[in-house]
């Protein structure tokens, strides 16, 4: 078996294309799997017109609110592209210069001051592409959304120094002019004073009390303004909790990915390659009369592309390793997980290459399994019908790359079991590999 | 007393499903003696070698063979990526020869190819590529040598050198069974003639008696053939 290996390699070496092409294809597959996932798309250039005066300021709740810096905000998700008028970003969205406008008019300043008049901002843009168009529209509402919540809970915060003004008085300043205001407490206490001074039973005292009753009343339900207006400020909250998977991050997530894609690829095509090669050089049945059992063959091309995928895909989290933070200190996990996974897809590639008999079909079936394989495992639940994700899944499971992925998750964040989708990955390495071994009855 | 065949079948039987490739056929062979094996396509010529040669195993029958038959494919068996030595020592270490390097040497020069043996196999010529999957079915020594149609993809040239081989092998006492549909080499080399119609054997002996029990004597031997396979309804 030792000399089939060293021929193997020989061969590989001598088709350096080939290996090339092997080594090259999955780990660019793996890089821009990796790169959708985790980074989000470009920020979309949008034109912006400012018609605020610079420094325009309103003041809610006792604070001076720099509408110039708010509106900054609105920057970290769009990229601006400066205009002087209204009519100039229209015609920007027009010429398809931009994705879209966002306009902020120049009474938004005083419509937020006045606080009987919503501010208003204008947003246009481009609905020839509506994947795009979609994410303009999500991009900027959320923003916008995120502003108003910001201004929501200042207009609040006024709103409460107002109720307090009312409930407990105070100093006042308006229009330049500062006024002592009384609030229902010292009214009350002046109220009670007052009625100490009426007889008992007289009509005025009696009317004193129901003021007296109404202050108090009025005063203790305003205590509960803090927080009706806090909740009126922010009527929803999420509470987010995950209730499967949850510790991994998005870019160890399209670590996993990548070297699940890697190692899917290299192992699936050299397996079902090499395994049909000694047919096609007709050197299948001079091997296989007592030189080397068909079962040991079997061994020798699993162990042959295993090796190989192993050793791509140490280097690739290795590379990956130099972008983002892996634990080094569970490299056995890793090992594991990619150990399993490689044996299972070679046992997969040893199936497809006994059944297919040709270097050319193998290598096209192997091919056209990996990606669908690799998008059924990613449909996430939810995404489509119940029935259909159930299916899904159980197809899912009878291929390695999910398992792989899972032990991958597990083995580079800690994250659920590896118990699990190692034993899945030890059981369809022996399915495939006695799938394999019946296939090699009619192989010569 | 008469000695032992070096090889022997007895009545063979092999079935595809449906189909029956081999209808109890039998065959001896003594060392040092070439036996043709020809009949129509279709006839069962190559199950009957790939028995012979363990590859398949007769639904019916026996072989006695001694051990490590060497045989050589109708299509070389070989890797095209690798010289022509690498293919012979890789063979040679998995025949577990004792000394591979000698073994390997003394193939190349046996095929007269050691002025090649550091040329990738593909891009031998046909003939070439045939003598190397012949030294690949030699290295072992044997003492039964199965040739599957050997000299197909050989011109005349080529076909007169690999003979002039594998005359020399019976010389040296190897058993030669070959499987051809060269009827003449069956003719000029053959020391027994098996001539196989559907699976059947219908003739067994030497050249000469085809030619008597056909009463075709004075005809070309493939002529002779044709007659004896019409008069057999084939």
């Amino acid at each position: 078996m030792r000399w089939l290996l060293v021929k193997d390699l020989l061969i590989l070496r001598r088709s350096p294309l080939l290996a090339a092409l092997l080594i090259a294809y999955p780990i660019a597959i793996a890089v821009l799997i990796g790169l959708a996932l985790s980074r989000g798309p470009d920020k979309p250039e949008v034109a912006f017109y400012n018609g605020l005066s610079e420094g325009a300021e309103v003041e809610l709740g006792g604070e001076r609110i720099d509408l110039a810096a708010e509106g900054r905000r609105l920057f970290d998700a769009i990229d601006p592209v400066r205009v002087d008028s209204r009519g100039d970003a229209i015609q920007k969205v027009r010429d398809g210069d931009v994705l879209g406008a966002l306009i902020i008019p120049d009474d938004l300043a005083g419509n937020l001051q006045s606080g009987l008049e919503p501010g208003t901002v204008e947003v246009f843009y481009n609905a020839e592409d509506p994947a795009k168009q979609q994410f303009v529209e999500n991009t900027i509402k959320a923003q916008v959304q995120s502003a108003n919540s910001a201004l929501t809970k200042r207009l609040a915060e006024e709103a409460l120094q107002l109720l307090d003004l009312i409930s407990s008085g105070g100093d006042y300043t308006f229009l330049g002019q500062d006024f002592d205001v009384l609030g229902l407490e010292r009214s009350e206490q002046i109220l009670v004073r007052a009625r100490a001074g009426l007889p008992e039973g007289s009509p005025e005292r009696e009317q004193l009390d129901r003021v007296i009753a109404f202050a108090e009343l009025a005063r203790e339900n305003l205590a509960f303004s803090d927080d009706v207006l806090s909740v009126v400020g922010e009527p929803i909250r999420v509470k987010a909790t995950p209730l499967e998977g949850g510790s991994t991050s998005l870019s160890s997530f399209a670590v996993a990915l990548a070297v699940a894609v890697s190692l899917m690829f290299i192992t699936l095509l050299l397996a079902a390659g090499t395994l049909a090669l000694e047919r096609e050089e007709n050197a299948f049945a001079r091997l296989v009369r007592g030189l080397v059992s068909r079962t040991a063959l079997l061994a020798e091309k699993a162990g042959l592309a295993a090796v190989c995928s192993l050793a791509v895909s140490l280097l690739m989290l290795a590379g990956l390793g130099l972008f983002v933070d892996l634990d080094w200190g569970r490299f056995p996990a890793w090992l594991a997980a990619l150990a399993a996974g490689a044996l299972a897809f070679a046992a997969l590639g040893l199936a497809i290459g006994a059944l297919t008999r040709e270097v050319r079909a193998a290598s096209l079936l192997a091919f056209m399994l990996c990606l669908p394989l690799a998008f059924l495992a990613l449909v996430p639940s939810g995404a489509v019908a119940p029935a259909l994700y159930d299916a899904i899944r159980a197809v899912s499971a009878l291929f390695p790359f999910k398992p792989t992925l899972d032990a991958l998750e597990s083995a580079l964040n800690g994250s659920g079991g590896l118990g699990a989708p190692l034993l899945h990955l030890a059981l369809l390495t022996l399915a495939f590999g006695a799938l394999a071994r019946l296939a090699l009855r009619r192989f010569a | 007393m008469e000695a032992a065949p070096t090889i022997a079948a007895r009545d063979l039987v092999k079935r595809y499903g449906e189909r029956v490739a081999l209808r109890g056929v039998s065959l001896s062979a003594n060392a040092g003696e070439l036996v043709a094996v020809i009949g129509p396509n279709g006839a069962g010529k190559t199950t009957l070698l790939s028995i012979l040669a363990g590859i398949q195993r007769p639904d019916e029958g026996t072989v006695d063979a001694p051990a490590g038959v060497g045989w050589v494919p109708q299509q070389p068996a070989l890797y095209g990526k690798l010289t022509v030595e690498e293919n012979l020592l890789l063979f040679a270490r998995l025949e577990r020869c004792h000394d591979t390097r000698a073994s390997v040497d003394r193939m190349l020069s046996l095929s007269d190819l050691g002025a090649r043996r550091r040329d990738q196999v593909a891009t031998l010529s046909g003939g070439n590529r045939q003598r190397v999957n012949i030294a690949i079915g030699l290295l072992a020594e044997p003492e039964v040598l199965l040739l599957d149609e050997p000299s197909s993809a050989l011109d005349p040239r080529q076909r007169e050198r690999l003979w002039e081989f594998i005359l020399a092998l019976a010389g040296e006492g190897t058993t030669v069974v070959y499987a051809t549909h060269q009827i003449q080499e069956a003719d000029r080399y053959a020391s027994q003639l098996i001539v196989l119609a559907d699976g059947e054997r219908v003739f067994g002996g030497a050249p000469r008696e085809l030619e008597r029990v056909t009463g075709a004597t004075g005809l070309d031997f493939e002529r002779a053939f044709v007659q004896f396979l019409h008069q057999r309804g084939h």
